[in-house]
């Protein structure tokens, strides 16, 4: 997980222009980042790109919005993280 | 290309599916009222409409990869370059290459040549959603065929 934060805090570091002291493995990236939907299109993009998986931003969205997980979930970077190795891990598998 | 109804691409010349390329041929029409403002006396593609020209390109790759089972939005330009001005009676090839299909998202690269020349490019993000309505998807696969898509991909 921690190689997997640090690629992730260097992604939204240069993508978003937030320092990347400012982000930590509990930071949510909507409520405490600010990253809007706009902007996390690119996080995504580089993180599909550099862990070579396809996140199912879809699908996560669509559970958050029908109340069934909280956005921690997926929003928040260990979490983020956590999720991101279980689809590396699918893959490789 | 009808500019007052924003039809830019006429016709689809090759869709690699494997590739995931689209070239396109559009012709801006000899007169249209865009050109009686932009600009009097000096007739020209606004830029913007260049820029839509390489989005609709780049959207029928990625309503022809989806199978017309969602529809390209856009949502982001990024690095767009308008390098030539381009007249009323130019031809232009549109091409255009998914980088990315993302859930929910696709980026692009497009491109626009004219005899030869670059013309302009720009990188491009989609939101990928369902079809709000039949009405749009029934239009859409429409404008499809009027713009020669294979039939292969409007089969959904």
């Amino acid at each position: 997980m921690s190689s997997t934060f640090e690629t992730v805090a260097g992604i939204i570091s240069e993508t978003c222009d937030i320092p990347r002291e400012k982000i930590a493995p509990e930071s949510h990236a909507i409520n405490d980042l600010g990253i809007d939907s706009l902007d996390f299109l690119d996080v995504a993009f580089a993180i599909d790109k550099s862990f070579g998986i396809k996140m199912p931003l879809e699908q996560w969205t669509q559970e958050v919005n029908e109340g069934k997980v909280s956005s921690d979930q997926y929003f928040v970077l260990k979490d983020l993280c956590a999720n991101i190795d279980k689809l590396v891990a699918a893959k490789a598998a | 290309m009808k500019l007052e109804y924003f039809q830019m691409v006429d016709r689809i010349v090759e869709l690699d599916p494997v590739a995931r390329v689209v070239r396109a041929a559009c012709l801006v029409p000899d007169a249209s009222p865009v050109f009686e403002g932009h600009f009097p006396g000096h007739p020209l593609l606004p830029g913007v409409l260049m820029i839509e020209t390489m989005a609709q390109t780049g959207g029928w790759l990625v309503l022809a990869v989806l199978r017309f089972q969602r529809m390209p939005f856009l949502a982001q330009v990024k690095e767009a370059k308008l390098r030539t001005f381009v007249v009323p009676g130019q031809a232009l090839q549109v091409e255009a290459r998914l980088v990315h299909d993302g859930s929910g998202y696709a980026m692009v690269s497009g491109s626009m040549t004219s005899d030869g020349k670059k013309v302009a490019d720009a990188e491009l993000t989609y939101r990928v959603a369902p079809f709000p309505n039949e009405t749009l998807r029934a239009q859409m696969l429409e404008t499809a065929r009027r713009v020669a898509v294979p039939e292969a991909f409007l089969d959904g």
